[in-house]
């Protein structure tokens, strides 16, 4: 199901690892989905001189984050900011359509961590390490109910087709009509 | 180094006996069972002794209670549906559990589409209904209850019998879902005191592709497919007569050989268990302990997800499951684990894992060993783990 470059990358993950005082971090994550992904940047000159990942996820969470750092590691931050998670598939050669959405979020951590880095060297210490916004979509993929798989749209907290929350993972699921 | 199967949920080998009894059938001029030329009447026969067969492993006195089907889908699909369509003049109210299979979940959506209205009870932790939730879930119009047997996911076995004296008291109809559970356990249609069975052959060796339905005498059922008066008026079709041949003899071999069967995976399953904790730590086994199926242990890793487990280990040749593998495409959290109570991030993390006959102590010493270094390989990679 997975492509060569995907189990590759899935089996001798690049990058992969944490990094100790980061000069820029970004956590993306999604509980309902099940991915969790963070980026640490090491930056010098404008330039991602190191980059790690570490991965919570299926093999194309991880190999999507391994692709990525590769990608990333040496680009100036003009450059990296524009990396997609288009790009980050296509040189993964592809990954199957149901991955597309919940497992590719490389390029939104990265982005995240730029970010970071932004808002530190800007002065602002703390902003966008605490209170990423992990639980929300940035991306145009659609999401779909742990339960009955209907599709459900950003920001909605109970599934229209069989009514139970999916919003809050605490709560056991209710009985219902 | 050879295959390890710890994935017998999703596939199971054909047993020697029934690749034999298949292979004659092939190689055999065997007619079309409705024929009434000597070899329709021969394919007939053929037929009929393998729903005795069918019948003996399920303690079915009346044979001409088993309707084959195409598989335990189609079975479930039958019964649900069938039932709920044939019996709606009584009331359109059903109630289920919020741990079936799909099979149940959607044919119920499908109902719901047409007027029928379904009431979901939950589970406890262990993923085990209480029948005091079905007496008060049952109403003046429902017709039908349905709650599976044997649970594919954590393999909790419910409380059959005791659903069944409810819904015999308040004269309702109850169907189960006993697809995982019939030819792996004793199951006894007398003493379950159930209207309608599911089943299919595979979880008992026999050919994938063919399954059957327990509907005892009397019970209103509307038939899923129309056509031709097969399988006494309920399933039309040309029946697969190989399928069949091969199922019948698996539901001998499984019927003989029961006791030393659940012995073995017991066995299989209780070293297992014991052994976990000198290779992983932080993991939880879903499930209730006692009334579980013996060739089953769900087991949650913390800190890493399930799909990424099962492909390393996939790559030292053993096969396990994330989930069964009708829902394995999906990629969203298991609803019979979130139902027990579990978190997203804990029901990614789990692995179902299934034993055969074919499977020795070997077999999970191999396993547990590539388990710990997979499971530290992917918690080395995890921002959940601090450690």
């Amino acid at each position: 199901m997975y492509s060569k470059t995907v189990m590759d990358h899935f089996k001798n993950p690049r990058n992969v690892g944490v990094m100790e005082n980061p000069d820029g971090m970004g956590e993306i994550g999604n509980p309902l989905c099940g991915d969790m992904m963070t980026i640490y940047l090491r930056i010098a000159d404008d330039t991602i001189k190191d980059i790690k990942f570490q991965t919570f996820g299926c093999g194309a969470a991880i190999a999507v984050s391994s692709m990525l750092t590769e990608l990333a590691k040496g680009k100036s931050i003009e450059e990296a900011k524009k990396i997609t998670n288009k790009d980050v598939a296509k040189a993964l050669e592809g990954l199957p359509k149901n991955k597309l959405h919940c497992s590719n979020l490389g390029a939104d951590a990265l982005h995240m961590a730029i970010q970071n880095y932004e808002a530190r060297n800007a002065g602002n210490l703390n902003e966008g390490l605490e209170g990423v916004e992990s639980d929300k979509h940035t991306h145009d993929e659609k999401c779909y109910c742990p339960y009955c798989d209907t599709q459900i749209s950003e920001g909605e907290t109970v599934c229209k087709d069989c009514a139970l929350r999916v919003d809050d993972q605490k709560k056991p699921q209710k009985a219902g009509e | 180094m050879n295959m390890i199967n710890l994935d017998h949920i999703s596939a199971n080998p054909l047993l020697p006996e029934v690749q034999e009894a298949m292979i004659k059938a092939i190689q055999g001029n065997y007619g079309n069972p409705s024929s009434q030329h000597k070899m329709g009447e021969q394919a007939s026969e053929a037929i009929e002794q393998a729903r005795e067969s069918v019948a003996r492993l399920i303690n079915c006195k009346a044979p001409k209670e088993i309707v084959f089907a195409s598989c335990g889908t189609e079975s479930v699909n039958h019964a649900v549906k069938g039932i709920a369509l044939a019996n709606s003049d009584k009331g359109k109210h059903i109630v289920t559990s919020n741990i079936e299979h799909n099979a149940v979940i959607r044919s119920l959506r499908r109902l719901k589409m047409m007027g029928f209205q379904v009431t979901s009870i939950p589970v406890d932790k262990y993923g085990r209904v209480n029948p005091g939730h079905v007496i008060k879930a049952i109403r003046e119009d429902t017709i039908l209850v349905t709650i599976m047997h044997g649970n594919n996911e954590v393999g909790t076995i419910q409380p059959i019998k005791e659903i069944s004296q409810i819904t015999r008291e308040k004269n309702v109809l109850f169907h189960t879902d006993a697809v995982d559970s019939v030819g792996v356990v004793p199951i006894d249609v007398q003493e379950l005191g159930v209207d309608a069975l599911s089943f299919a052959s595979n979880p008992f060796y026999g050919p994938a592709g063919v399954g059957g339905l327990y509907i005892r005498a009397g019970v209103k059922l509307w038939p899923l497919l129309e056509g031709g008066a097969q399988e006494n008026n309920k399933r039309a079709g040309t029946e697969n007569l190989i399928g069949i041949i091969g199922m019948g003899v698996a539901a001998e071999l499984a019927k003989r050989d029961m006791a030393s069967r659940v012995s073995h995976l017991k066995n299989l399953r209780t070293i297992l268990l014991k052994d976990l904790p000198s290779y992983i730590d932080e993991y939880r086994i879903n499930g209730h302990p006692e009334h579980c199926l013996p060739n089953l242990v769900s087991l949650s890793l913390k800190y890493i997800e399930g799909e990424s487990v099962v492909l390393m280990l996939d790559d030292d040749n053993i096969e396990v499951s994330t989930r069964s593998a009708c829902a394995s495409g999906s990629l969203r959290a298991s609803h019979v684990l979130l139902s027990t109570g579990l978190g997203f991030a804990d029901a990614q993390g789990t692995l179902v894992i299934t034993f055969g006959i074919d499977n020795t102590e070997d077999d999970i010493t191999r396993f547990l060993a590539k388990l710990k270094t997979t499971v530290k390989t992917l918690r080395d990679y995890s921002p959940l783990y601090h450690k």
